[in-house]
């Protein structure tokens, strides 16, 4: 089976000599649902940043989707994450561009033509319930509606891999249960690999998983 | 809508910097108008005891246009029924020539000083009156006029570049958020910033056809061409075509100058 990520020895941190995670060492397979717990400022968001490359390894390999995340070029970077959805604590939503457009966005990055993301974002839409809002703008819409976009917007280029962080962390029940399905969703029927990060796993998950947890620097299997 | 007045206080700054830019282009237009008239106006005297073509006139300097002779005959006639024939053809003979030389340019006081020295070497001429003394009250306003018009202009663009750069940093807050989102999903440089290109070049075009209104009123009501005009010049303040796309060119540079800064500014991301 392919490895979407492959860590070896992987060491982060912000300052020099400083350690968030020290030489993990783990490798997941596509198409897996991973759940990373650890307490807060354990290293989780630093975890996940490594991955779509937002810091560097200090130390050891990381290679994600095949690509080597050490030494990084921007090109590279920008082509990696094309492939990549990803779903923030605080959505990171473009405030001055409609939902529509917000859903949008990894494909106007990639270039698609306006009828072929129209329908995309259309469906899209459908499924986190927001068909509605289409054509309003982030700040006039709840935290859980929010996150529900960033969730649309993370699926939309089909991606191999999508990383998410604490998802639902201060969200309604009802944003949540979307959220979840559509995690799983996209997990058993398009096969995406799935990371979140959070500090709890919801009992109503069904999908098979993988559970790793950080502990003082250190990354270990749980199930 | 929200940014309507953002983009505002940047078409008011580049129109500011276009306007002043203009205003020292037509002074100058004016000067060199007024130049050219007073050329036109002056000249030199030379006595010279030779008869001297306009062509070795013009081999003694370059900043010889043309000459012309002055006639001597109405002196000469007056003096006809008091003297003979013979004597008169004598004296004509004798009698130095007067030219009145007209140079290619307005000159400076140093270079009629220097022209007037260069002239009188020459063995052929005698004497050389160049009127640097009343040129020299004119032309000094002149280039008094001309400082205080470029110390304004230059006090305009210093005050412009701080309300540019004001706008810079308010630009660079308002897009960084987005610009970095969209590095997030995989977006090139060139993607995240189109969308600050195509604002700074829509303000530069706008900023363009707010200045050619501006002058095509300032024409229509003509009250500068009749202020020009008492002082016996014609000079085109607004070149709709020239001045036009210069001041398109300057307006994108300098929008576009400022949208690299941004981008270039915003290039770390979390
Ligand atoms: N940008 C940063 N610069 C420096 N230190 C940081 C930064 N982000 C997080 N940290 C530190 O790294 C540690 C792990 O943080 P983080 O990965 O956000 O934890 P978690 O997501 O598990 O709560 C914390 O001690 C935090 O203070
Ligand atoms: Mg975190």
């Amino acid at each position: 089976m392919d490895k979407v990520i492959i860590a070896e020895n992987l060491s982060l941190s912000y300052k020099e000599f400083e350690t968030i995670i020290s030489k993990a060492s783990f490798s997941i397979d596509a198409g897996t649902f991973v759940f990373i717990t650890g307490a807060s400022g354990s290293g989780k968001s630093t975890l996940l940043k490594s991955l779509y490359g937002a810091i560097e390894p200090r130390a050891g390999a990381l290679m994600v989707g095949g690509v080597k995340m050490n030494r990084i070029s921007t090109s590279k970077l920008n082509f990696l994450r094309r492939h990549i959805g990803i779903v923030f604590q605080d959505y990171k939503l473009i405030k001055e561009w409609t939902i529509e457009k917000n859903v949008m966005l990894p494909l106007i990055i990639s270039g698609y033509t306006k009828d072929i993301s129209g329908t995309q974002v259309q469906k899209l839409l459908g499924h986190v319930k927001l068909i509605h809002q289409a054509g309003k703008y982030p700040p006039e819409l709840s935290g859980g509606e929010q996150q529900r976009v960033a969730m649309a917007r993370a699926l939309a280029h089909n991606p191999i891999l999508i990383l998410a962080d604490e998802p639902t962390g201060n969200l309604d029940e009802y944003s949540s249960e979307v959220i979840w399905n559509l995690l799983e969703g996209a997990n058993t029927q398009l096969k995406t690999t799935i990371v979140v990060v959070t500090h709890h796993i919801p009992s109503s998950i069904k999908v098979p998983y993988k559970h790793y947890h950080i502990e003082m620097g250190n990354i270990h299997e749980v199930s | 809508m929200k940014s309507l007045k953002n983009h505002i206080s940047l078409i008011i700054a580049l129109f500011t910097v276009l306007f002043s830019v203009q205003i020292y282009v037509a002074v100058d237009r004016t000067i060199s108008a007024y130049e050219n008239r007073l050329k036109n106006d002056y000249s030199i005297i030379v006595v010279s005891n030779k008869a001297l073509a306009v062509t070795e006139f013009k081999a003694m300097d370059s900043i010889i246009e043309r000459s012309e002779p002055i006639a001597t005959d109405q002196v000469l006639n007056r003096l006809q029924g008091e003297m003979t024939k013979k004597n008169l053809d004598l004296l004509k003979l004798t009698l130095p020539k007067f030219y009145r030389v007209y140079l290619s340019r307005f000159p400076t006081p140093e270079e009629i000083q220097k022209l007037q020295k260069k002239l009188e070497k020459n063995p052929v001429i005698e004497r050389v009156e160049g009127y640097a003394q009343t040129h020299d009250t004119v032309y000094k306003l002149m280039l008094l006029f001309k400082d205080v018009v470029q110390i304004f202009s230059i006090a305009i663009a210093a005050v412009t570049s701080l309300l540019i750069l004001k706008e810079m940093r308010l630009w660079q807050f308002q897009h960084a958020e987005r610009m970095s989102i969209m590095a997030l999903f995989g977006a090139p440089v060139w993607l995240r910033s189109a969308v600050l290109f195509r604002l700074a070049i829509v303000d530069a075009i706008i900023a363009t056809i707010v200045l050619c209104l501006a002058f095509f009123v300032i024409e229509q009501y003509g009250w500068m061409d009749l202020l020009l005009r008492t002082v016996g010049i014609s000079i085109q303040l607004f070149d709709f075509l020239n001045d036009a796309l210069r001041s398109l060119i300057i307006a994108l540079g300098v929008s576009i100058i400022l949208t690299l800064t941004i981008v270039i500014g915003s290039e770390e991301e979390e």
